[in-house]
């Protein structure tokens, strides 16, 4: 017992200090503004300066996009503390409806019947406000050893991820790029394992634009058994770049080492762009039966727009058009205003290489008019 | 696999092997055999763990720095930011866990070698032990998703429902270690205490537990390091996010593991920053077990001593 | 890390050391209540466990089509093929854990040149437990993965006629033989610390017996270690598979899974998914009648790691008993 002694002390202590320096305070980085507020208005603001804590949950697509939001956001409003887990659509929309949300990202936009009404944090009759608020690109990224790029039709993406294409030198890829010098080489094709929007994209274009090749429909689970599977994002990048041959289809931003195809829109071949993603938008109509403020689009993926890019990711942030607490109003107005502002959607693009919405001035205005129903 | 290994009866097969005094050639072969396979199982074992810490060393120690261990996740877009807020999460939960745990888990423990003997409660205890045992932790971060879900309305995460998961999964650690320790205690010292007309409770309290008290800590350790380092149930349960939370109850809570897993899976175009946060948080996180495994070896001098003496 | 692992596999009935509770002090009444209702409570969470599960999962085993992830028409057909890759991984993970386990403690015990040595071999084992899932997963995605590929390509040209080999092999090494590799690493100390246990319980005597009969060393350990052990070790495996048969993130990130797939091949794309791995990857962007498939699976997983660990503490049973 006694041998033990000191050494159980020094074990004892250690473990103290680890914990006291955890629990001494905040971190450096995030300092109290509350204890610092005495002063009502704050010199050099333009805007009003809000307090309080502001939750959202959901599409874990956006969270990169939300990472740059809450930091710009934060710059402008200090007294707010803006959390978003990015847990996945589903999770964040049953708890957007429980009511524990101030807002919720989310890949599928939710049903007409269930954007008129009753959800949690909502008044009882307020309808709901959707805008797409993440544009992102989707790249048919491959790995082929001296290819930079290949341009590939729908219906030969579709064959490719179905098997019926299951080489690189087949005559179909061949054909719509007489330069390539296309290896003799297995086609290995990735998709995700996990449930996912991205895949709900992909699938939802491939079953507009490759309807025979592809009858799978759209579907957020890889309807296939053919090919890799891959969990999250990262997992797809890490296959894709360990071996030779492969393809798979990642949000742009995530595709940066990799080598894209242009796909095939109308008659031109158009490589994924952040403008051609959001001229897509622009170009798509909004989905009928909807409320003023539900600004949904049905995606036009067979559009022949010159320069638009139609294999897109679209991501909305859902929220209350009134809210039962008007704090929570006036916090996510405020936030969604800047979300959908042009600093908003540029700090976006820095860090998640998303599409802004803001250079297309019709997207945009729809966009703002809704945000400006948020309210109490 | 192991079902393949002798079943013949020791002596006989003795007797015929080793007939002669000095082994055969054969026989020396044999054996030398053996032994390069085991020293070679032995170097074997250590190469993934060589290899496993060499990866995280040399893709996170370069964000092993000060701010790491002060800064929080806020705010912060690309390179720089920090730990704190997981490495918080992960000791405020754990301890959370712990305090739920241990008292439950000892006192059963003490009820199953004191007081339940082969009563029917007692059999049923060990039962749901035995059962509890077998949870997978994935299923034990259901179960909390479900309860809470019923408790509080769908997709409701807490710092508190990660603790109740993965209470789950250490109480019967704790129960087992806990009772094997307490049988060790010998019975002499409690007929002892009886003699001197204590109340059986004042024994247990005053001569039992004090004694059993190195080896009930080291099964509580093990228990604790049994779950610091899960990942799945609190994936589930208790969220993330990029701030201090200190509050159990309400919102969501990042730890370690889950920090890991969220800045390899959800990753800006910097990705390198990501990536080395990651990798850096294992780091910290293994760091972290380690403290306690050296705690758990500390501790108990005894344990060793009573067992030898059984 | 001593005091658990043998005691995971042994459990139950042994008289109590005390007697019954007897003259009734008011103390005496309220702290034997105490510990008793602590024995209760901890009953009562396991019937809060499969409960709650029951409650949320039940209806999925009888629904259908729509409401079950995965495009599976019905459950079974959505939890069999989950279950052989789960049971498919956790068996590979044990065929290749069961001898390095067994050889390591044998280094630990047996061999251990000194007792420090003995030490420092049960340290790096407790280290190899502490490192986190989600480390091997990344390990097993960003190193082990990529560096298999070769051998699998070797694998497929010289033992192609094998089942487990035939197909064209993955090119990116993220089979379901890696996912189950790692999983053996992360499974190896818990295996190794039983057996270590149970080798140090052999007789000293009956291994001196064996020295005084002329017997080598390997021949002391086949005669009278192992024997004498081998109940801990079977107990010591089936408590591995039971871990491996729950083990989430690591085959969740490793693993190309194709849920709904049987295959045997291990070098393929394509492999079946597990339980756990599927569970954790779908379950984010499920909602209602998924979540409740969802935790139905998680039942089943629980039954299955249920019934090996039974098998494991039968098997515990019927052997030493000293």
């Amino acid at each position: 017992m006694k041998l033990g002694k000191t050494r159980r002390v020094a074990v004892t202590a250690t473990a103290a200090a680890v914990l006291l320096a955890a629990m001494s305070g905040c971190a450096a980085n995030e300092e109290q503004p509350n204890d610092n507020q005495s002063s009502g208005g704050s010199a050099g603001a333009t805007q009003e300066q809000l307090q309080g804590e502001l939750n959202g949950a959901g599409a874990s697509s956006q969270s990169a996009a939300q990472e740059a939001w809450k930091a710009g956001f934060v710059g402008l409003q200090p007294g707010v503390t803006v959390n978003y887990d990015p847990q996945g659509s589903g999770v964040g929309r049953e708890q957007f409806t429980a009511g524990g949300l101030g807002f919720v990202g989310t890949d599928a936009p939710f049903k007409a019947d269930e954007a008129k009404g009753g959800h949690g944090s909502c008044t009882e009759a307020s309808p709901l406000v959707e805008v797409p608020v993440y544009i992102s690109p989707i790249v048919v990224a491959f790995n082929l050893e001296g290819i930079a790029s290949l341009n590939l039709a729908p219906n030969v993406i579709a064959d490719i991820f179905t098997g019926k294409i299951s080489n690189w030198n087949d005559p179909a890829i061949a054909a719509d790029n007489p330069e390539a010098q296309l290896p003799d080489l297995r086609i290995v094709p990735v998709h995700r394992s996990d449930k996912s929007g991205t895949t709900g994209n992909f699938t939802d274009y491939l079953s507009a634009t490759a309807a025979q090749a592809w009858t799978a429909g759209e579907t957020e689970e890889w309807p296939e058994s053919g090919g890799e599977g891959a969990e999250k994002t990262q997992g797809m990048v890490e296959a894709l770049s360990a071996g030779n041959g492969t393809i798979g289809y990642v949000d742009a931003g995530q595709a940066k080492a990799l080598s894209w195809a242009s796909i095939k829109v109308g008659e031109e071949w158009v490589a994924p762009s952040a403008e051609g993603a959001a001229k897509a938008v622009a170009e798509s109509s909004l989905e009928e039966g909807r409320g003023e403020g539900d600004v949904v689009y049905e995606l036009n993926r067979t559009t022949t727009a010159a320069g638009a890019y139609p294999l897109i990711l679209v991501s909305y942030l859902a929220a209350c058009e009134k809210y039962e607490d008007a704090n929570t109003a006036q916090l996510v107005s405020s936030y969604l205003k800047y979300v959908t502002s042009d600093a908003g959607q540029q700090a976006a693009a820095a860090n998640a290489g998303s599409a802004p919405i803001t250079s297309e001035a019709d997207l945009s205005a729809k966009v703002s008019a809704a945000v400006e129903r948020i309210g109490s | 696999m192991t079902l393949t290994l002798t079943r013949k009866a020791p002596q006989s097969d003795a007797v015929a092997t080793f007939a002669s005094c000095r082994p055969t050639w054969r026989r020396r072969t044999k054996d030398r055999l053996a032994t390069t396979a085991v020293v070679g199982a032995a170097v074997l074992t250590a190469v993934p763990l060589t290899l496993v810490i060499w990866a995280a060393i040399q893709r996170g120690s370069e964000r092993l720095d000060l701010t790491l261990f002060t800064n929080s996740m806020r705010g912060v877009v690309g390179q720089g930011g920090g730990l704190l807020h997981a490495l918080t999460g992960t000791l405020l939960i754990t301890a959370a866990t712990a305090v739920i745990s241990i008292p439950l888990g000892i006192s059963a423990a003490i009820y199953l070698t004191e007081y339940g003997g082969q009563t029917r409660l007692a059999s049923i205890t060990r039962r749901a032990v035995d059962i509890m045992v077998s949870i997978p932790s994935i299923v034990a971060g259901l179960a909390a998703y479900a309860l809470f879900s019923l408790l509080l309305g769908p997709g409701t995460r807490s710092g508190l429902a990660g603790a109740v998961a993965l209470a789950m999964i250490m109480i019967p650690v704790v129960v087992r270690a806990s009772e094997e320790v307490l049988r060790l205690v010998p019975g002499d010292l409690r007929e002892a205490g009886l003699a001197l007309g204590s109340p059986k409770w004042r024994v247990i309290w005053r001569i039992v537990l004090p004694t059993a008290l190195p080896g009930l800590t080291a099964g509580s350790v093990l228990g604790v390091a049994r779950i610091i380092g899960e990942t799945a149930p609190l994936l589930l349960v208790a969220g993330f996010t990029d701030a201090m939370n200190y509050n159990l109850a309400e919102g969501r809570m990042a730890t370690l593991p889950v920090y890991i897993y969220t800045q390899w899976s959800a990753k800006g175009l910097d990705t390198a920053a990501y990536d080395q946060r990651a990798w850096a948080g294992a780091l910290v996180l293994m760091a972290v077990v380690v403290v306690l495994q050296v705690a758990a070896r500390a501790l108990p001098p005894q344990i060793a001593k009573l067992r030898r003496n059984r | 890390m001593s005091v658990s692992a043998l005691d995971l596999a042994q459990g139950a009935g042994r008289a109590p050391v005390g007697g019954p509770a007897g003259g009734a002090t008011p103390g005496e009444r309220g702290f034997a209540g105490a510990m008793k209702g602590a024995a209760i409570a901890v009953a009562l969470v396991l019937v809060g466990v499969l409960i709650f599960l029951a409650v949320r999962g039940g209806p999925a085993f009888f629904a259908g089509a729509a409401d079950l992830p995965a495009h599976a028409g019905n459950f079974l057909s959505l939890a069999a093929p989950l279950a052989f890759g789960s049971l498919w991984v956790a068996v590979i993970a044990l065929a290749v854990a069961s001898l390095p386990s067994i050889g390591v403690a044998l280094a630990a015990t047996i061999y251990a040149p000194s007792a420090r040595f003995g030490r420092l071999l049960g340290a790096v084992l407790d280290l190899l437990a502490a490192v986190p899932s989600v480390v091997f997963g990344l390990w097993g995605l960003m190193v082990l993965a990529p560096a298999m590929v070769p051998l699998y390509d070797w694998a497929h040209q010289h033992l192609g006629w094998l089942p487990f080999f035939a197909g064209q092999p993955s090119v990116t090494g993220r089979t379901v033989l890696t996912a189950g590799l790692v999983v053996a690493v992360m499974i190896l100390p818990i295996m190794a610390a039983m057996c270590r246990e149970s080798f140090a319980l052999t007789p000293p005597a009956l291994m001196e017996a064996a020295y005084a009969l002329g017997a080598t060393r390997w021949e002391m350990v086949r005669t009278a270690v192992l024997p004498v052990a081998r109940s801990g070790i079977v107990a010591g495996g089936m408590l591995g598979l039971g871990r491996a048969l729950g083990e989430t993130m690591a085959v969740a990130m490793v693993l190309s899974a194709t849920p709904g797939l049987i295959s045997v091949n291990v070098i393929s794309a394509e492999n079946p998914s597990t339980i756990a791995a599927f569970i954790a990857s779908t379950f984010p962007e499920s909602t209602g009648s998924k979540v409740s498939a969802l935790i139905a699976l998680g039942l089943v997983l629980f039954a299955i790691s249920l019934v090996v660990s039974i098998l494991g503490r039968r098997f515990a049973k019927t052997g030493v008993a000293k």
